[in-house]
């Protein structure tokens, strides 16, 4: 099974793990939950689409991040899944 | 029933409206003591005060998160499980977590505080208080004692020495805290007043404490950690975005002409508000420009320009280092004051009221300049309002200054979650993106009208912000109320909800 990891548990960051899956799956843990879960799960669902991505889990844990970080994340860590970087 | 800002207020509180009037009519203090007793055992002492089921308890913050007197207050209760006990301590904090249980076994069941953070903050919000908490300021809770408003039983007041006769100060003993300002109104309006005390000498340098007050003396080991009196945040700050906004706070408040021979001010012990100072120093130095005073919680930045020079007087509320403690000892020039003579709004003569300008903080701050520090945005209690609503009240000029974002978290919001400080009392929010004034300070924006600052609206920062974060969905709260914000004078500015 491959698995990409990108992104870290700083503050403003996120740390996203794309697991090879039979169906698309996104679990997010966020401190900004509350307010943002919707709009960063718009992000990721988007940014697969984009790529055609539908048989993945990403787990996106989240310490506040800003889209295009978590979408460069994403980006990252589907990219080391592809190299086989598990 | 709602207030005059369109929040709600619970039954049996008096809602906040515009200009209403103070009224003030003194209570009589407490009768002179003739002879101070010496006791070292807390459970004699509960015993000759025959403390009971339904009374109402003291206690100030001086030793703040080092603080043992409260714990050891509430280590009695729990061994005579007394029930229905209310808490008046001008602040709490994290130290004080034994709380927690006996707020859930219905031993405290109502607590007045003026700042609220830790595992207390939690079980609060989170409604597990039979009764109501009462969040006031430093302004008012002297307010609400020496009204009457607030009846105090039994005063436990942790004093770092005493003498032999029953006089108290803050400043010698191994837990020297400085000056005891908020302790005052409990002092000389409490049923009766206990010094708690790790320090017995012959003799006392000075006295902040009157013994004609003191009924007990109860001697313990230790009143608590002296270190933990440090607050937790007076640091210069050294992020980069905290410096441009203490920069351009500076040439703002240069700009408006504040930095004359003579100014007041107070500008706190945030990093920011601190690093605003140094640059404020830098001015007056190369200007030579002296202030006639500056106020509040006073740290070690404040003294060195005592020292040199550049401030002629202290007025000291609370001490917020060890070298602010060692600076009142010392000092003639450093002079403590009661939260009353510091914020009272009984009080014409209170210091804030003399304020050029104030720096203060906020966790939010809206599209109308109402501020929040009492609440996080997801409504959980983080703080309290401290001098905040007194200081915007009463300075000339109060500017609030913050980053534009926590995190993802916009600080500008449509309408706070809380509503600590008025809107009205707030002429200027300074973050790293601009400078937006209060638009009924049609006066600051006149001066400010050729400035090469970034002054633009807060409605503008707003839109910033969100373009920056994406619109945050506002977080519901139940139905519950757990708490009242009031403003100085007693009146309920805002309700905290059950999260």
């Amino acid at each position: 099974m491959k698995i990409g990891i990108a992104g870290s548990f700083d503050s403003c960051d996120a740390l996203i793990t794309v697991i090879e899956n039979d169906k698309l799956e996104i679990e997010i843990e966020s401190i900004v939950e509350n307010q943002f879960k919707d709009e960063i799960e718009k992000v990721i669902r988007t940014t697969l689409q984009a790529l055609d991505l539908n048989k993945v889990k990403v787990i996106c844990k989240d310490k506040g991040a800003l889209n295009y970080t978590i979408r460069a994340r994403l980006l990252s860590a589907i990219a080391r899944m592809s190299d086989d970087n598990a | 029933m709602k207030n005059s800002l369109g929040r709600e207020v619970p039954n049996s509180f008096t809602p906040y409206m515009e200009d209403s009037l103070t009224s003030f009519t003194p209570i009589k203090e407490k009768d002179k003591v003739v002879k101070t007793e010496f006791l070292d055992s807390i459970k004699e002492c509960f015993d000759l005060l025959k403390l009971s089921d339904g009374m109402t308890l003291s206690f100030h913050h001086h030793l703040r998160n080092g603080d043992g007197v409260l714990n050891l207050v509430l280590k009695e209760i729990k061994e005579r499980d007394l029930k229905d006990i209310t808490i008046a301590a001008s602040s709490i904090f994290p130290v004080h977590e034994e709380m927690c249980e006996l707020i859930e076994n219905g031993n405290i069941t109502k607590i007045y505080t003026n700042y609220l953070s830790g595992p207390v903050a939690k079980t609060i919000t989170s409604g597990k208080m039979k009764d109501l908490l009462i969040m006031s300021t430093h302004g008012g809770r002297p307010f609400l004692i020496e009204s009457g408003k607030l009846k105090i039983d039994v005063s436990f007041i942790a004093a770092p020495c005493v003498d032999k006769a029953g006089n108290g100060n803050g400043v010698e003993g191994k837990n020297a805290c400085g000056t005891l300002g908020y302790a005052i109104a409990d002092l000389k309006y409490a049923s009766k007043v206990v010094l708690v005390t790790d320090t017995i000498k012959d003799k006392l340098e000075f006295v902040d404490l009157d013994r004609q007050y003191v009924d007990y003396v109860l001697k313990v080991d230790s009143i608590g950690e002296q270190k933990g009196i440090v607050s937790g945040t007076t640091r210069i700050t050294r992020d980069p975005v905290g410096l441009i906004i203490a920069r351009n706070t500076a040439k703002l408040i240069d700009e408006l002409g504040l930095i004359k021979e003579g100014f007041s001010m107070q500008t706190g012990a945030g990093s920011i508000s601190l690093a605003v100072t140094q640059y404020i120093e830098k001015l007056m130095i190369e200007r030579q420009i002296k202030a006639s005073f500056a106020l509040g919680g006073i740290t070690s930045y404040y003294v060195k320009m005592l020292e040199s020079g550049l401030i002629k007087n202290l007025y000291d509320v609370q001490c917020f280092d060890l070298e602010a403690v060692k600076s009142y000892k010392n000092n003639q020039n450093h002079i403590g004051i009661s939260a009353t003579e510091y914020a009272g709004p009984h009080n014409k003569k209170a210091l804030v009221n003399k304020l050029d300008f104030v720096i203060l903080g906020a966790t939010e701050i809206d599209v109308n300049f109402n501020v929040n520090v009492t609440t996080d945005s997801n409504g959980i209690i983080i703080g309290g309002s401290g001098g905040h609503f007194d200081t915007a009240r009463g300075a000339k000029t109060t500017i609030i200054t913050s980053q534009l974002l926590r995190t993802r978290l916009p600080i500008v919001k449509d309408e706070v979650t809380t509503i600590t400080t008025l809107g009205k009392d707030v002429d200027i929010f300074v973050c790293e993106r601009g400078i937006a004034i209060n638009p009924k300070r049609t006066d600051l924006i006149e001066k400010l009208k050729d400035s090469t600052l970034n002054i633009t609206t807060i409605d503008e920062l707003l839109k910033k912000a969100h373009q920056i974060t994406g619109i945050p969905k506002n977080v519901p709260h139940k139905d519950k109320i757990v708490g009242v914000v009031l403003a100085s004078d007693g009146t309920v500015i805002d309700s905290i909800y059950q999260r």
